[in-house]
């Protein structure tokens, strides 16, 4: 069984990138639009990590991330966060959040792979 | 799945939509602005038009364009956020920056810099906005290399205190906190990145831990030291624990000399293939994947509409209507004897020509390239290389291929397991290829093409070739042919594809799993393919699959089985034929065999096997279909006479109703009456028929 | 179907039909529509009880003989005899049943449950009956007569 990722993002490029890496990569893609459209569909997939970006219209990441972490059947789901800025604070807002991890925009593909296959039992 | 060059045509696709958003949200500011009305969301939906470019101009490394785009977004963040009013005169300015914005995509798309002109001047009135300088960096380290994703740079952390071999112990000390587990993050995890780095001894505390009853789910209570010996720098140790930072306790100190500490293997290390000799260099990276196609030349991006993939399959669905439409028709004016109206006709014939025409054109939006396809599939062979440990070159060939999409995405499994069979099994050890006088580096080629109205998907490896022995002997051991049987190479190879024949002991772990080569060739059968295999000992080995360009139509036999009308597929008749009655011999009780050019094969009657009637009619009464198997496998079907042959659409049987035995999918005729299609192959194994190869080899010598 | 629309909480509508000489009926929620008989292409392999498959509109659709479903002997077709298509799901499957009498609307509580006098046969296939003064009217169950492909391929 191959890792099943969910990717949100807003921007149609992105989420084409991310399921081309993650495809190359051996897992399973699923994408969502935005918030959402991310939560909605979280039941129908049940990933083994999210990926979310933070600017969404709808829901932003900071929801996504709080609803998944409000419904106890989620309990321990990674939740990766997309950010364009590696700015400390950043990072510790998503921590603080209750995020897993963050993945700094551009991503390097290597470095993508390797950070999901971190925080996912495989 | 999108290559690079791809994903580059939808960034510069979204760019525009974003570009429209954009001015479409300026001008909703524009008209909202004396009373203050325009919403919020607005500005939010500003802000992320231009963030979502610079987002994707970055991985493109468009340095104009996020510089810019980054310059303009620090504007609308400062207005978003309320430190900004909208002013008219700002909302000049962002105008003129959406123009400016417009234009750098546009030299993006074109791979062109953009002249300076009005550039600066904008950036510099966007930074009086916020009092920004006008030089400030964009935070994301711009990638180079033209439509990649790049590799950012990797600093080396050689800080620590190094040994002589290289290697550095490290004592980690790493108490969790409840937060840790809360975040999604996994302490195992942990300690199996940690594991994969070196040697990792490992002490768990248990003092922390309560008594059973009073273990709260979700609390930490166990504590860690750790001890690692690695060639990593400390930099890259500290790496491992970037995101539980805060949420535990976390000491990491590089220690002089190693005293060696009981050695607890991990449990939690599942990804670790082999047991890597500690010290060792790390293995050689498998021979990055080649492609001999020529790089996509750098080709304008097409113009194209984005169509939602149900309504194409609507579109072809009704087309599908048409052609039966036109069908039935056709017979309707050959019914009323109105056929030999010139006029009428011709228009019959331009409306068929015109419906065929309408019906490629549709098919056509559904095809699509191979080459995502081959892509994964070099991942898999990167991979199967690794796990297996043996240098693998690999080719592809053909890329361009265009095949219909749902073909594609059903062809991943039984493509992957072809693959990995290859490098796998077909593959020598780099020794054996060295001893054998061939390069270390084996190759797996991959090839598509078009052939004679079919697409030809081809595996080949350039290895031992298969030990034809071997699969003799097991084939016997498993049962499957009678130890004295006398088989061809042929049907040796074909042995392959029996039911039953990969077992653990004969299929590795890597392309294992319990999945033979049936289930490969039953999975392309379904896709209305054929599987062979061709192998020379000590060349190598060849699959070829051999596939309809579309699942939607197929041309068609149509025959008459004892009253019924029923559809055999053209591909795999490989003749039709009245056999005299002195070729028909009786073989056993109930058996026919014909011969032909003297060779004997055995004969189905579909009357009899369709349950249309009871007891075999009189063979030679009858009309012979010579059909052969992938496994080259020959039977012949006997009906009572052809009425036609003409391209069929395919009607699945599955959505209604379920899988019938010997049946691939219905059709519709030009009377509006429902024709099974017969899927020749499967009638032949269940009409009893089907002779292995054992038998066959009997019968050869009759 | 916009019959619903009318149609006051807790009330069914149900189309009543004769399967040799029983009364039967289905929700008209899952009828598609009812058409005459034409003959069908046999499918091979196929229960007894499957008359083939017929053209609806570009759908392939197998055809059930519901009195030799319901173990009430096979039908003899003839243009007397009225397909009912009904939906199940997804899945389209035509019902030959002797004639349609009519809708009726019933209360869900008039639905009783089986009687025991009900033959065993038919038992299974039915939820419940509604007892009127001329008749009783068996509620079908369409999910257990719909053909079971799997169960019955090795069977001829």
């Amino acid at each position: 069984m191959s890792i099943r990722v969910l990717a949100i993002d807003d921007s149609r490029t992105i989420r084409e990138m991310l399921r081309h890496t993650l495809t190359e990569g051996g897992f399973e893609v699923h994408v969502a639009e935005d918030g959402i459209d991310g939560i909605e569909k979280l039941p129908g997939i049940a990933p083994d990590v999210v990926i979310t970006d933070i600017n969404m219209p709808r829901m932003d990441g900071f929801g996504v991330i709080d609803t998944i972490r409000a419904a106890a059947e989620y309990a321990g789901l990674p939740i990766l966060v997309l950010t364009t800025e590696s700015a400390q604070d950043l990072k510790d807002r998503a921590r603080r959040s209750g995020a897993t991890g963050w993945i700094v925009k551009p991503f390097d593909d290597a470095k993508l792979i390797g950070t999901i296959r971190r925080i996912t039992v495989a | 799945m999108s290559t690079a060059n791809d994903i580059r045509q939808t960034f510069f696709q979204e760019c525009d939509e974003l570009l429209e958003a954009l001015d479409d949200g300026l001008s909703e500011i524009d008209d909202g602005i004396a009373d203050a009305t325009f919403s919020i969301d607005t500005v939010n939906a500003v802000f992320r038009a231009v963030h979502s470019i610079k987002g994707g101009a970055a991985a493109f490394g468009l340095d104009a364009l996020v510089h810019f785009a980054h310059q303009f977004e620090t504007v609308l963040d400062a207005m978003r956020s309320g430190q900004l009013q909208a002013t008219e005169e700002g909302m000049k300015i962002c105008h003129r920056a959406a123009d400016h914005l417009n234009d750098l995509v546009a030299a993006g798309r074109e791979n062109r810099e953009l002249d300076a002109g009005s550039g600066p001047d904008i950036a510099a009135r966007l930074a009086g906005l916020v009092a920004m300088p006008e030089s400030a960096p964009a935070p994301t380290p711009p990638v180079s290399g033209e439509g990649g994703f790049g590799f950012a740079p990797l600093s080396l952390d050689l800080g620590a205190i190094t040994q002589d071999s290289g290697q550095t112990t490290f004592v980690i000390a790493f108490r969790p906190h409840r937060a840790l587990y809360a975040s999604g993050n996994d302490t195992a995890l942990i300690l199996r990145e940690l594991d994969e780095m070196g040697v990792l001894t490992v002490e768990v505390a248990t003092e922390g831990l309560p008594d059973f009853d009073a273990i709260e789910a979700g609390e930490a209570y166990l504590s860690w030291t750790l001890r690692l010996v690695t060639e990593e720098s400390e930099g890259a140790v500290r790496d491992v624990f970037e995101f539980v930072e805060g949420m535990c306790d976390l000491q990491i100190e590089a220690v002089a000399d190693a005293p060696a500490g009981a050695e607890i293997p991990l449990p939690a290390a599942p990804e670790t293939p082999v047991a890597a000799p500690v010290g060792a260099p790390p293995a050689p990276p498998p021979a990055p994947a080649q492609s001999r196609d020529k790089p996509a030349e750098a080709e304008g991006p097409k113009a194209t509409v984005r169509v939602n993939l149900d309504l194409v399959d609507r579109l072809i669905n009704m087309v599908g209507e048409l052609v039966i439409n036109q069908a039935v028709l056709t017979q309707c004016v050959k019914d009323a004897g109105l056929l030999d109206r010139g006029d009428l006709s011709t228009s019959l014939a331009e409306f068929r020509n015109l419906a065929r025409d309408i019906q490629e054109s549709v098919m056509a939006i559904r095809a699509q390239s191979v080459k995502p396809l081959f892509q994964r599939m070099a991942r898999i062979v990167r991979e199967a290389a690794e796990l297996s440990g043996k240098e693998t070159e690999f080719v592809t060939e053909g890329e361009a291929t265009e095949v219909d999409k749902t073909i594609i995405e059903r062809l991943v499994d039984p493509l992957t397991h072809m693959i990995r069979n290859a490098v796998d099994h077909g593959l020598e050890s780099p020794q054996d290829r060295l001893a054998a006088g061939k390069p270390a580096t084996g190759r797996v080629t991959l090839s598509a093409a078009h052939r004679s109205g079919r697409v030809l998907i081809e595996v080949s490896d350039d290895g031992a070739g298969i030990n034809r022995p071997k699969v003799f002997q097991i084939a016997v051991e498993k049962g499957l042919i009678p130890p004295e049987s006398q088989l061809k190479d042929a049907e040796i190879d074909n042995l392959l594809f029996m039911p039953g024949f990969s077992t653990a002991s004969q299929v590795s772990n890597l392309s294992g799993r319990g999945v033979g080569m049936d289930v490969v060739r039953s999975a392309i059968q379904k896709l209305g393919g054929r599987v062979s295999i061709q192998s020379q000992r000590g060349k190598g080995t060849t699959m070829s699959i051999s596939l309809p360009l579309t699942l939607a139509v197929l041309d068609g036999m149509v025959v008459d089985v004892a009253g019924q009308t029923m559809v055999v597929p053209i591909t795999a008749i490989v003749e039709t034929l009245r056999p005299k009655p002195e070729d028909i011999h009786a073989l056993g009780a109930d058996n026919l065999v014909v011969s032909v050019r003297n060779k004997l094969v055995p004969v189905i009657d579909l009357g009899v096997v369709f349950g249309h009637r009871g007891a075999p009619a009189s063979i030679s009464d009858m009309v012979v279909l010579l059909v052969e198997s992938d496994s080259h496998t020959s039977w012949a079907l006997a009906v009572d006479q052809i009425f036609d042959q003409r391209q069929v659409v395919i009607k699945g049987l599955e959505s209604n109703y379920g899988h019938v035995p010997g049946v691939a999918a219905a059709t519709i005729l030009g009377d509006g009456n429902i024709a099974l299609i017969i899927d020749p192959e499967e009638t032949a194994h269940r009409s009893g028929a089907a002779i292995d190869p054992g038998e066959l080899a009997l019968l050869d010598e009759v | 179907m916009t019959t619903a629309t009318h149609v006051q909480p807790g009330v069914r509508e149900l189309v009543t039909f004769r399967v040799g000489d029983q009364d039967f009926c289905i929700d008209i929620m899952m009828v598609r529509e009812i058409r005459g008989w034409s003959p069908a292409t046999i499918l091979p392999h196929a229960p007894k009880y499957v008359l083939g498959v017929i053209n609806l509109r570009g759908s392939v659709v197998p055809i059930v003989d519901l009195s030799a479903r319901l173990g009430l002997g096979p039908s003899v077709p003839d243009d007397r005899h009225v397909i009912v298509i009904a939906v199940i799901g997804t899945q389209a499957t035509g019902f030959l049943v002797s004639a349609v009498a009519d809708i009726i609307a019933v209360d869900a509580s008039e639905v009783q449950p089986t009687p025991d006098v009900t033959s065993e046969a038919t038992r299974n296939f039915i939820e419940g009956v509604i007892v009127t003064r001329e008749r009783m009217l068996r509620v079908l169950d369409i999910q257990t007569v719909l053909p079971k492909v799997a169960e019955t391929a090795e069977a001829s």
